[in-house]
């Protein structure tokens, strides 16, 4: 049973309502209820309820701004160090420092090579930082662009957000400072941290990990 | 006097102006409206001699209660749930813990929207109305910020209030659609195997969520302890992952992106990972462990005398049903099966009781929580072995309090 049709069931019975069908995601059966319906259950379950509207393409538009390691949405644009240099004076410096040392625990360090090791279990104290820590240079965008500055976020424009890249991975030694920062390069970027993210192995049970 | 009881207290006044006689009654109460801070609360020397209040348009706590989180000010940042004020297992909604990443947005329920797209078959917009008509649940679950307990792991001290280890946990009777009616509904492509959940607020904060957790328990809720979810918890419609870190369950939620890899955002790149020795970190760690913390006796209290004491506290896993709480009163030298009081739901907070006759010695009271899963708590040095002392989410070691000769409670970070 894939993991669709089983969460489509657990619904289902969730609901006080015995599944008929439902195999294949986005077009469920249409599963009229059988079986006796728990208290406050509903006393049928139609293929669709109907509701909502279909989303347009504008609206999907407007808010759609994620970019993954793909890069694949990132805009057009460009940024380079010097133009980053000015911009986080400008815009970044008053809350990180103008090092980017942060004032933790609320405005984070955002410059620091050390350690490279990735040892930050043996030491809280080892700060992580975007050039020791974080995994993919496409994140940096991504956040960037939806959440910063903090008092204006969202203000920035494309090649700001790409220089203010730029200018971050330079100051931690990831790429040097001629790089130009775009659609093509960002996600072509190898982050140190890359390699150290493992899933997640708990399952619960007997035993501790 | 707390804001909340200053701020409902005013509003009781306006409420009664028409009449002296009702003013009279709440300076009598010591409930006046006044800005200046409060003098000792009071009351009338025998309440059975004078009326009492009348009634008002909404209840204040008593003057002689007021139990607080622990705002800071900042925009981003957490303000503590008052574990050890509690009663039973719901965290009153206006002390339900907080967490925000850009501030807690305000939002009009009538301009609200959510967007359904990406992998689906139809691209769906949804209201707060449309919500609604969809067949609701009520179910009972605790929220845990995932990096609850990291103060009291890296830096503990005898003084610490179990607010102040463990209050970024909080459990609430939560009212809204399962997300599976939401995707049947837009329809699901087979290549779909993640979706991204976002933010309406000044964060934008987004998180790439399995598509199983979707499909399996988790809700879109409106409802909070029988009334619309406050600010501070994502008015008007938050996602909830039961038994999922609390940084997962997106606030003011206003997009759902069905996607085919995670979107590597930075709450789950950056932070929400888990250092481990060895140069690794444990990323999507979403469940909270099963994990429990006695709330009575605690610091800064003073057992006054020897004799019988309730050691009291709450249990909770990600995975489950508690099933078992033991406490020790000698350190774990010897484990006595507390009283679970029930019902004890899964991924939900439970009350746990040991009825405790203290001889008046000194003592170190813990408490170890098992699950359904058969999961046990684990001791700080088990912990500490696997994850190490830098690591940075999912504390949920066995928590002790240390009882003096005098009575006097301390916390134990070390136990």
């Amino acid at each position: 049973m894939s993991a669709t049709s089983r969460g489509i069931a657990w619904m289902l019975v969730g609901l006080g309502l015995t599944a008929c069908g439902a195999e294949r995601p986005g077009a469920p059966a249409g599963s009229t209820a059988s079986g006796a319906a728990s208290a406050g259950a509903p006393a049928v379950m139609p293929a669709s309820f109907g509701l909502g509207r279909a989303a347009s393409e504008a609206e999907i538009k407007a808010w759609d701004i994620d970019v993954n390691p793909t890069g694949a949405t990132l805009p057009a644009g460009r940024g380079t160090w010097a133009a980053g240099q000015t911009l986080y004076a400008e815009k970044c410096a008053a809350c990180h420092g103008a090092k980017g040392e942060g004032m933790p625990p609320v405005y984070p360090k955002l410059i620091g090579a050390d350690p490279r090791d990735f040892s930050f279990a043996d030491d809280f104290k080892k700060t992580k930082t975007i050039g020791n820590y974080w995994p993919y240079a496409t994140t940096l965008y991504d956040y960037i662009n939806r959440a910063m500055p903090l008092t204006q976020p969202g203000s920035l424009q494309p090649d700001e957000v790409y220089a203010l890249v730029a200018y971050l991975l330079a100051e931690n030694q990831v790429i040097g400072k001629d790089a130009v920062m775009d659609a093509t390069s960002l996600p072509a970027v190898v982050m140190p941290g890359r390699d150290h993210f493992v899933p997640d192995d708990r399952s619960g049970g007997p035993g501790f990990k | 006097m707390s804001d909340d009881s200053r701020r409902i207290s005013r509003r009781t006044a306006i409420t009664t102006t028409a009449g002296a006689v009702g003013a009279a009654l709440l300076a009598r109460a010591g409930l006046a409206a006044q800005d200046t801070p409060a003098a000792a609360p009071s009351a009338p020397p025998d309440a059975t001699k004078l009326p009492g209040l009348p009634t008002s348009a909404v209840s204040g706590r008593s003057p002689f209660v007021h139990p607080e989180r622990t705002p800071t000010g900042v925009l981003s940042g957490p303000s503590f749930t008052p574990l050890q004020d509690l009663t039973g297992t719901i965290t009153p909604s206006d002390l339900h813990f907080e967490r925000h990443h850009g501030g807690a947005a305000v939002i009009d329920p009538q301009k609200w929207k959510l967007v359904i797209h990406g992998m689906v078959e139809r691209p769906l917009t949804f209201d707060l109305e449309d919500l609604k008509r969809f067949p609701s649940v009520t179910r009972v679950h605790f929220i845990e910020c995932a990096g609850n307990g990291r103060n009291a792991y890296r830096t503990p001290k005898p003084d610490m209030t179990p607010q102040q280890v463990d209050g970024l946990t909080s459990n609430t009777e939560w009212t809204g659609v399962p997300l599976s009616l939401l995707l049947r509904e837009a329809g699901v492509k087979s290549k779909a195997t993640w979706f991204l959940a976002e933010g309406g607020d000044a964060a934008v904060l987004s998180r790439s969520i399995p598509i199983a957790k979707g499909l399996d328990d988790a809700l879109l809720v409106w409802g909070q302890n029988g009334e619309p979810l406050r600010v501070q918890n994502g008015y008007p419609v938050r996602l909830l992952l039961p038994g999922w870190e609390g940084n997962a369950c997106v606030k003011w939620l206003r997009r759902l992106e069905l996607i085919d890899q995670p979107n590597m955002s930075r709450d789950e790149t950056s932070k929400y990972t888990d250092p481990l020795p060895g140069g690794k970190a444990r990323q999507f760690s979403f469940e909270m462990d099963a994990k429990s913390i006695i709330t009575s006796p605690v610091a800064p209290a003073r057992l006054s005398k020897a004799g019988w004491w309730p050691v009291r506290g709450l249990a909770w896993s990600g995975r489950g049903r508690i099933t078992r709480v033991e406490v020790s009163t000698d350190g774990g030298k010897s484990w006595a099966d507390a009283e679970l009081q029930g019902p004890v739901t899964p991924k939900a907070h439970a009350r746990f009781q040991h009825m405790w006759n203290w001889d008046g010695k000194p003592a170190l009271l813990l408490s170890r929580a098992t699950d359904e899963t058969g999961y046990v708590q684990p001791t700080r040095a088990a912990f500490q072995a696997a994850r190490g002392i830098g690591t940075d989410f999912h504390f949920n070691y066995i928590r002790g309090w240390r009882v003096d000769r005098d009575g006097a409670v301390m916390f134990e970070g070390e136990a």
